[in-house]
């Protein structure tokens, strides 16, 4: 059932251990619906670990989150999936030896029905099925900007366009929440700023995008809200000119306060 | 004008009309090319057992159904190896569930195990034998699933390989404390196989034609060869087929797209250990008789490396593959041995050894030059193509 406030995410008191290593500890966050809402940190600070712990993928070790209305504790990826999470991986994992085009197209599976019998006699709802799955999965290529033919195989696309593929697959599911992790790594700065002008778009259609990222300042132009994270502890949260002075993330992010002046680096926010 | 120019220019016209019908049949629209090609492929394939008898003796006709058979099985288990991208090494173990399913169904054999229960034994209609054999090799499919879901790789492999073996030893030891399966002696005067009331293990007379036994299961398995193909193309290109191909690029990723990979994995066994069921009982009716032998550890390896020599995934591949590993052993048998007698006299080297040298080496080569596989399953796609995948693909395997 929907929820009406404004929270679509509500993360509380999450902890995750690996062996004797908190990975996570009592990261509590919230993420309203219909923004950007950025995670950042240092490497090893523990954002993928918490973006694993709220896809599904991994079980956290203590606490829980409440997704539109409903609570999980113990994830199944694709429970979570089917709830509108949707999301990319930091080191591209797509369907290599698929096409573009069938990549987008498993993206449909989790809001589509036919089964075996529907496969092997493919009557008539089948068939209407699959040619909408079609036909959505190409609106969804032209929609990120991938102009290769959609027959090209996964593998065969260009690194940004994979990284868009991606992103592609992940709107397929149609989700309430986009979880991105790190889609900007390897790009080059045009690449970067199509990206930037993507994830707008689809922000003013309505999804909500959580996004990892390393790149202070696509981080700082794009969010509406970021959270910093610091050896598994959410260290700041607020919006991006807030986070900028925070004398907490500046410590985190760049040393000591000796390489104060580099601050500028979140200038282009603007 | 003499004669002979005369015959000349006859000669010549009838091969103008005949060049000419050709290019009209080819420069007809794809449409109907289409159809003539498969109304000469179904022609040729119902004259097979023909020709073939004709040919090389009716041995040969057997040896194909056999070829058949394994084709069955070896599109059975394309959808486990080939689509879900789960490796089975013990798939001959859902042979052998359907083989021994049909078995006790339909011979005397239980008489002897409950005689007050069955004093004929039990012969049950091959129509209900057929998809009950299937449905229990299914149930064995998700039984070994089940705990394999978190394996994969080598490790999945490794536990498929003992399920395969445990079947077989069990086959080889239920002759006590009730005598089950007849341990290695295994169950005979197995019922061969009645279709409409029609015995295929007699030969039978239509429009005139004397039909053998051995022609009539052709043409059985024939029409089984073609459901499981229909089957197999149906499933891929569709939403479970995208999905099982999901699962076998990425799991992870496939997950977190909303795929429940756990019940789609199951499935995956559960359809290919029904494949292997009916082609088990298929096998029983057709030979009479079954032992544990015929489902030894090689017997899984040969159905896969069919699966693998002929081009994963792909169902063109998967049948050539087939063709060539059943043939392959009759052939040198027949080849091999009248050779040497010819050359030395006497036979040196057993076409049996002969096979698997042959065979390992082919495997080496395979995995050298084409580790897809002959036909592999990209192919499909360059011919759909249309677009410039197809040339930039062809590039990319010219360059790697």
């Amino acid at each position: 059932m929907p929820h009406t406030d404004d929270a679509l995410l509500h993360a509380s008191h999450i902890g995750k251990k690996f062996g004797g290593l908190n990975a996570l500890s009592d990261v509590s966050l919230h993420i309203k619906r219909g923004e950007i809402y950025g995670l950042i940190g240092p490497n090893g600070a523990g954002k993928t670990t918490l973006f694993n712990v709220l896809t599904g993928l991994y079980q956290p070790s203590a606490g829980g989150f409440r997704f539109n209305g409903m609570h999980y504790q113990s994830g199944k990826p694709h429970l979570l999936a089917q709830a509108g999470i949707a999301r990319t991986f930091q080191n591209i994992r797509l369907f290599a030896n698929l096409t573009a085009l069938e990549n987008v197209m498993i993206g449909r599976h989790v809001r589509t029905r036919a089964g075996v019998f529907g496969a092997l006699l493919r009557d008539r709802g089948t068939r209407k099925e699959e040619h909408t799955i079609t036909l959505r999965a190409r609106e969804l290529l032209r929609y990120v900007g991938i102009a290769k033919p959609s027959q090209t195989l996964a593998k065969h696309l260009s690194y940004g366009e994979q990284r868009r593929l991606e992103i592609a697959r992940a709107l397929a599911t149609e989700p309430l929440l986009l979880a991105l992790d790190e889609p900007a790594a390897g790009m080059n700065a045009s690449e970067t700023d199509n990206l930037k002008t993507l994830l707008k778009t689809i922000r003013d259609n309505g999804i909500t995008v959580l996004l990892i990222e390393h790149d202070v300042k696509l981080i700082m132009g794009l969010c509406d809200r970021v959270a910093v994270l610091d050896y598994g502890k959410k260290i700041a949260e607020g919006v991006p000119e807030q986070i900028r002075k925070d004398p907490a993330v500046i410590a985190a992010y760049l040393g000591q306060e000796t390489t104060g002046s580099s601050t500028q680096d979140g200038g282009g926010g603007d | 004008m003499s004669r002979r120019s005369l015959r000349g220019s006859l000669r010549f016209g009838l091969l103008a009309t005949l060049l000419r019908g050709f290019f009209l049949m080819v420069s007809f629209d794809k449409r109907n090319q289409r159809w003539i090609i498969w109304a000469l492929l179904l022609a040729g394939l119902l004259l097979l057992p023909f020709i073939t008898d004709a040919l090389l003796g009716r041995g040969w006709v057997r040896i194909v159904d056999f070829a058949m058979l394994y084709i069955m099985l070896a599109l059975g288990l394309n959808i486990v190896v080939g689509y879900a991208g789960l490796l089975d090494l013990g798939y001959i173990a859902f042979f052998a569930v359907g083989a021994y399913c049909y078995a006790l169904t339909d011979s005397p054999h239980l008489a002897q195990a409950f005689p007050i229960a069955f004093p004929a034994g039990v012969h049950l209609p091959f129509w209900f034998v057929l998809p009950l054999s299937a449905l229990v090799a299914g149930g064995f499919g998700v039984l070994l699933g089940a705990p394999t879901l978190r394996l994969r790789g080598d490790y999945l492999a490794i536990v498929t390989l003992g399920f395969g073996e445990i079947i077989r030893i069990f086959l080889n030891n239920l002759n006590a404390p009730v005598n089950l399966t007849n341990g290695p002696q295994g169950i005979s005067f197995i019922d061969p196989i009645t279709v409409m009331g029609v015995s295929l293990n007699k030969t039978q007379h239509f429009f005139g034609i004397a039909f053998p036994s051995v022609h009539l299961y052709f043409y059985l398995f024939l029409a089984f060869t073609a459901l499981v193909i229909f089957v197999s193309q149906r499933l891929e290109k569709s939403r479970i087929g995208r999905a099982w191909m999901a699962i076998r690029e990425d799991e992870v990723a496939a997950s977190a797209m909303g795929i429940n990979t756990r019940n789609l994995k199951l499935l995956a066994f559960a359809m290919g250990a029904m494949f292997g069921g009916a082609s088990g009982a298929l096998f029983a009716g057709f030979q009479g008789f079954v032992s544990p032998e015929s489902f030894s550890l090689m017997e899984s390896i040969m159905v896969l490396c069919m699966v693998v020599l002929g081009g994963m995934g792909n169902i063109t591949g998967v049948i050539l593959g087939g063709i060539l590993l059943a043939l392959l052993p009759e052939v040198l048998r027949n080849i091999v041995m009248p050779v040497q007698q010819a050359l030395f006299g006497k036979t040196l080297i057993d076409p049996e050894s002969l096979r698997m040298l042959l065979f390992g080496s082919a495997l080496i080569g395979m995995m050298l030059y084409r580790p897809a596989g002959l036909l592999p399953s990209r192919l499909r796609r360059r011919e759909l193509g249309g677009d410039d995948a197809a040339a930039e693909e062809s590039v990319y395997d010219a360059t790697h």
